[in-house]
């Protein structure tokens, strides 16, 4: 047993049973880390973290976090294993208003404990205020992408997984996304991400995982690994790929 | 014409009740489920056995036909067509959903609403029947329309059920959950929502308002086996005149095929009443098959 906060041990999942899309992947966080996970479209980094997120089914392997098995927890209970997501797409329910957005996302906590922490993320996200009472349809993507953040830390988790948080943001935004996961990383929130802005998110985070084919293909330090000549060939040439 | 007006917001108001409960079902467990209409038999008849064990119809309250027996009925009922929505989804549903193919639920759903029908015709027989016999007397409102005291009981609980259900959706946790269902299931997990606790409050306010409908319905007809398959057409179509999943579109819904079945009769012969509703549902799939409230997008409950 290493003392990782977070551990995923050789798991494969996939959307069914005798289709897995994750061939044994294995990656660990530890406390107040940022890590990174990249690869080419179809390498499987979505249907990884579902999986983690307990959205998809995990055949076999091992997730635990804080040393507690998770592996076969049901997707309603991460948020009390103190574990967030945000999804890459359909991240904010846009026929409820901002408001309801963030009481959903603390649905596991107790009425007034909810409350009181929906007060606190206006505060850490003052912009989302003024949209109060408004349907979240009318979010533009960064706003989205914030209130879909802002909903995952209602629980105060120690992980929390991203899937690609900067797709379809302008390059400010994509920088104010990024601090703002940084800051949370300094106040000791750990940072699993998927990002297909590989330069960037290596830029900002403490390690990278590299997915091919469902598979680990490399890992390390991110900033070594923004000079490996391999990574730099497939992933950061020629300002990063397009979809 | 007047009186036809009363009498179509009147059937309107019962259709709306029943269509309620279907359109939350729809919205949220994503498939049309032909038993629903088999619930308001279910409930009505429920409701009837119930008030043969208590001994039925001491002191009618007022001037109404029936008394305090009929409200505890209408109570016990609800509780017993919410046991059957129950077993049905965990014995035929629940283990259909998520297969591939999306039309064997709700073939299934067929099944079971015949089975219902049948379990009904079997305890109590294929007669009609009545909650009451005492002989309510016509109130005149205006010169041409006369009402009946139940009526105005059956519209009164119409609307209050409505606002109670608004209020619930709107300002509750559960509401929340079931808006949050209706729109996004995995979102709505990842949120720390117990989907499968929402399904079954799900069933249960859904069933209670198919009994509460079916009993109100059998204060105003008479009550037969098949009054839940006559209205299955009716509630079909104020739910997809409201969009699916929308309550208040359920209710708006609901007036509109009363209304037009009992107006219609101005128009073309009352034998063809029963075929009002098909068309309206023809033209509004043809028109705007989203409804007239539903978005394009998501089929939200509202
Ligand atoms: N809902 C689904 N059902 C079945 N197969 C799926 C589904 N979603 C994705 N897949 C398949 O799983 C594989 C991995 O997809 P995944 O979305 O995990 O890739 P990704 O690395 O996130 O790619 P991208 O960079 O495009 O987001 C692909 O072959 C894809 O076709
Ligand atoms: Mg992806």
């Amino acid at each position: 047993m290493s003392g990782h906060l977070f551990q995923a041990n050789n798991v494969v999942a996939g959307y069914r049973p005798d289709l897995p899309i994750i061939h044994g992947v294995s990656m660990h966080v530890d406390a107040a880390e940022m890590v990174t996970i990249i690869g080419p479209n179809g390498a499987g980094k979505s249907t990884m973290i579902k999986a983690i997120a307990g959205v998809l089914p995990i055949s076999s392997g091992s997730v635990t976090l804080a040393g507690k098995d998770i592996t076969r927890l049901p997707t309603h209970g991460m948020a009390a294993a103190s574990i967030a997501y945000v999804p890459q797409t359909d991240n904010v329910f846009t026929t409820l208003t901002i408001n309801e957005n963030l009481l959903l996302g603390a649905s596991s906590l107790p009425k007034a404990k909810a409350l009181e922490q929906v007060g606190k993320a206006y505060d850490k996200f003052p912009a989302l205020k003024q949209y109060r009472d408004k349907k979240a349809k009318v979010l533009s993507g960064g706003q989205r992408q914030m209130l879909a953040v802002a909903r995952a830390l209602l629980t105060d988790p120690h992980l929390i997984m991203l899937d690609e948080p900067s797709a379809g943001l302008s390059p400010l935004m994509v920088s104010d996304v990024f601090a703002r996961l940084r800051e949370l990383v300094e106040s000791g929130v750990s940072v699993l991400m998927v990002e297909q802005n590989a330069k960037a998110a290596m830029a900002v985070s403490h390690r990278t995982y590299v997915l091919a084919e469902g598979r680990n293909r490399v890992e390390g330090v991110s900033s070594a690994l923004a000079q490996d000549p391999e990574v730099i060939a497939i992933y950061l040439g020629a300002g990063g790929r397009k979809r | 014409m007047l009186q036809a007006l009363a009498d179509g917001i009147l059937t309107g108001s019962i259709i709306a009740l029943g269509a309620i409960g279907l359109t939350l079902t729809m919205g949220i467990l994503r498939f049309a489920n032909f038993a629903h209409a088999e619930m308001i038999t279910w409930g009505a008849y429920m409701a009837l056995g119930a008030l043969a064990l208590m001994g039925p119809f001491m002191a009618p309250l007022g001037a109404l036909s029936f008394g305090l027996p009929l409200i505890i009925a209408m109570v016990i009922a609800a509780v017993l067509t919410s046991l059957l929505a129950l077993m049905i989804d965990h014995l035929v549903f629940r283990p259909l959903h998520g297969r591939p193919n999306d039309m064997t639920i709700v073939f299934s759903s067929f099944g079971v609403s015949l089975l219902v029908r049948m379990v009904v015709l079997l305890i109590f027989g294929g007669s009609a029947q009545y909650y009451s016999n005492t002989l309510q007397i016509a109130v005149p409102v205006a010169p041409g329309l006369r009402i009946l005291p139940d009526q105005l009981f059956v519209l009164g609980f119409t609307i209050v059920t409505v606002i109670s259900l608004h209020f619930f959706l709107q300002r509750t946790r559960l509401g929340l959950a079931m808006r949050a269902l209706a729109e996004n299931p995995t979102l709505a997990r990842v949120n720390g929502i117990d989907t499968r606790v929402v399904i079954r409050w799900t069933w249960v306010i859904g069933a209670s308002l198919a009994a509460v409908a079916g009993v109100l319905y059998g204060l105003t007809v008479q009550l037969r086996p098949e009054i839940g398959f006559h209205l299955l057409l009716p509630l079909f179509a104020a739910v997809i005149i409201g969009g699916v999943g929308n309550v208040f579109g359920a209710v708006v819904g609901g007036l509109i095929v009363g209304l037009a079945e009992s107006l219609s009769v101005f128009i073309i012969p009352p034998s063809y009443k029963l075929a009002v509703p098909f068309i309206i549902l023809l033209i509004v799939l043809y028109v705007r098959p989203t409804g007239i409230f539903g978005s394009a997008h998501h089929a939200g409950a509202k």
